[in-house]
């Protein structure tokens, strides 16, 4: 199938459309040495947020601060406890009004 | 509140607590204000619904009883009265469209809404009760004395809340339910994502292309659109906008090197998809996890002082042609809410004296449905209803309709022998496979 036919919104206008009341505290953390050996890195396919970025040095490089809070992440980490992941503080995060 | 760290649990903050504003958490909380219980409803978003999204219907039979005439007044976005699912393949799709004008009408069947407006009102039905409905509070831990839960903690100050029963209605991620020991290691085999884009149009470009009229609304299920990851798609009116998704297994998208938003990039130019939503503009992309696989991923129900409904208990029912949630949240935190109801009257809120919840969720549509279809999320999800079913699907009605002449027409017989071959599928596999399913769905 080719996507030419349809005018593809960057990822960029994509996650502006979402709104995000970021907190100061991450409820995401990485363990760069875990990420630094591992061979499959699911994060960086799988969070819809694309938040994991691998870096130069092959380490992975990540951001919580747009974050759908959907899990996915965690749950695709094959290194054990290489992604420690808990919901925002109350009020903070994602806020869906359309879905 | 207490600031102790064991808490009084002799005089309890309330009755129950439940974790969650969903659909789940607002019908336990609604039953408990109603059977005269004191109730708090703790929610982690701004308000109930917005940390919510979902792959498009909700069926309202379950709340007759919980809110007669509800359809009078829930906020909802169109009624489903055209119900279609469709097989594709890159340029191919097999369209089965049912319609019924009675969907239309009181009582209704399915409808489309956006969670945030339709979490908050059942929310605030609760709220009416007499539930004490907190937002913007996440709890972050559970309260115990030994091995009994008396309540949680959250990151408010002093923000403890101590109660007979907690009632988790926290989501698919159920951190309150892994922390009581009720779910074994998670399995990502068991999980979908879901993404979805919500597309404005105005509301007479949707009437016309969808064919409908007023409130009438269209859901389409859509198999063959996700590529080398076992999930599926959907396309469903709201009243001025369109919702496109995708559901992707975990394990595999994770290794299939594709992004999400690509497949479902893929989906929307579909020469079947890409008219319908054509000239709409993106006024939301969402993104949530959902328990697929059903009544065989289900965590224990019932602990010492703790229940566990809705996404939380893996209540979803993905099972191909049903898909359905949020009644089954409903349906379960309203039985969570009755039997814990029961329990704190009778002073035994122990896992025995919670155990009316189980036999609840047994006696109605819930467990019995979950039982019944609990080999259906794997044949959705099998190499044979993923690839091969739609290719064969569409290629026999390929070969059907192309009219050949001067050649004869094949018999149908050859014609599906012919797509089974190019397909890779013997007979024998089909025949083992549609058993399984007769036995499934039958």
């Amino acid at each position: 199938m080719s996507t030419d036919a349809y005018p593809e919104i960057s990822f960029e206008s994509r996650m502006s459309s979402v709104e995000f009341r970021v907190s100061e505290q991450a409820h995401i953390t990485v363990d760069g040495k875990k990420c630094a050996d591992c061979s499959t890195r699911g994060c960086i396919t799988a969070c819809p947020a694309n938040l994991f970025v691998p870096t130069a040095d092959g380490g992975i490089l990540f951001n919580y601060e747009l974050c759908f809070e959907c899990g996915t992440c965690y749950m695709v980490c094959n290194e054990e406890g290489a992604i420690t992941w808990s919901y925002p503080e109350g009020g903070h995060g994602v806020v869906f009004h359309s879905s | 509140m207490s600031n102790s760290d064991v808490p009084d649990v002799d005089v309890p903050d309330f009755d129950v607590v439940v974790v969650g504003a969903g659909p789940a958490g607002s019908a336990a909380a609604l039953e408990l204000a109603r059977a005269g219980r004191s109730v708090c409803l703790l929610e982690r978003g701004p308000y109930p619904g917005s940390k919510n999204m979902y792959g498009g219907v909700i069926y309202g039979r379950v709340l007759d009883s919980l809110i007669p005439n509800w359809w009078e007044e829930a906020p909802i976005q169109r009624w489903v009265t055209r119900r279609s699912t469709m097989l594709m393949t890159g340029n191919q799709a097999l369209t089965v469209d049912y319609r019924s004008n009675t969907w239309g009408e009181a009582p209704y069947n399915g409808a489309t809404a956006f969670r945030p407006d339709f979490d908050a009102w059942l929310a605030a039905k609760a709220e009416a009760a007499g539930a004490v409905l907190i937002c913007s509070t996440t709890a972050t831990g559970l309260l115990r004395d030994g091995q009994r839960v008396v309540g949680v903690r959250t990151d408010r100050p002093d923000g403890d809340l101590t109660a007979r029963v907690v009632i988790c209605c926290d989501g698919v991620n159920s951190f309150l339910a892994k922390e009581a020991g009720l779910y074994p290691p998670s399995d990502p085999a068991n999980y979908t994502l879901g993404v979805k884009e919500t597309i404005a149009l105005p509301r007479e470009v949707i009437d016309e292309r969808f064919a409908v009229r007023g409130n009438h609304g269209v859901d389409i299920e859509i198999l063959g659109c996700t590529g080398k990851v076992p999930g599926g798609g959907f396309l469903y009116t709201n009243a001025e906008s369109l919702a496109v998704g995708l559901v992707l297994s975990l394990p595999e998208l994770a290794k299939c090197g594709r992004r999400p938003e690509e497949i479902l990039a893929e989906l929307k130019s579909h020469p079947a998809i890409a008219p319908l939503i054509e000239g709409g503009e993106v006024k939301e992309y969402s993104a949530h996890m959902i328990p697929e696989a059903g009544y065989k991923m289900m965590p224990e129900l019932i602990g010492d002082g703790i229940l566990v409904a809705g996404d939380a208990a893996a209540m979803c029912l993905a099972a191909g042609i049903w898909l359905e949630g949020v009644n089954f949240a409903i349906g379960s935190g309203a039985a969570a809410g009755q039997a814990a109801a029961r329990a704190v009257q009778r002073r035994d809120t122990s896992t025995a004296g919670l155990g009316d919840y189980r036999r609840r969720l047994e006696a109605n549509f819930v467990m019995t449905d979950h039982r019944k279809l609990k080999d259906a999320p794997h044949l959705v999800m099998s190499d044979l209803a993923q690839q091969q079913l739609p290719r064969i699907a569409c290629g026999v009605m390929e070969q059907l309709f192309t009219v050949t002449n001067p050649e004869p027409k094949p018999g149908l017989r050859k014609i599906i022998r012919s797509q089974m071959k190019l397909n890779n599928l013997k007979l024998r596999d089909a025949i083992s496979q549609g058993v399984k399913a007769l036995r499934t769905y039958g």
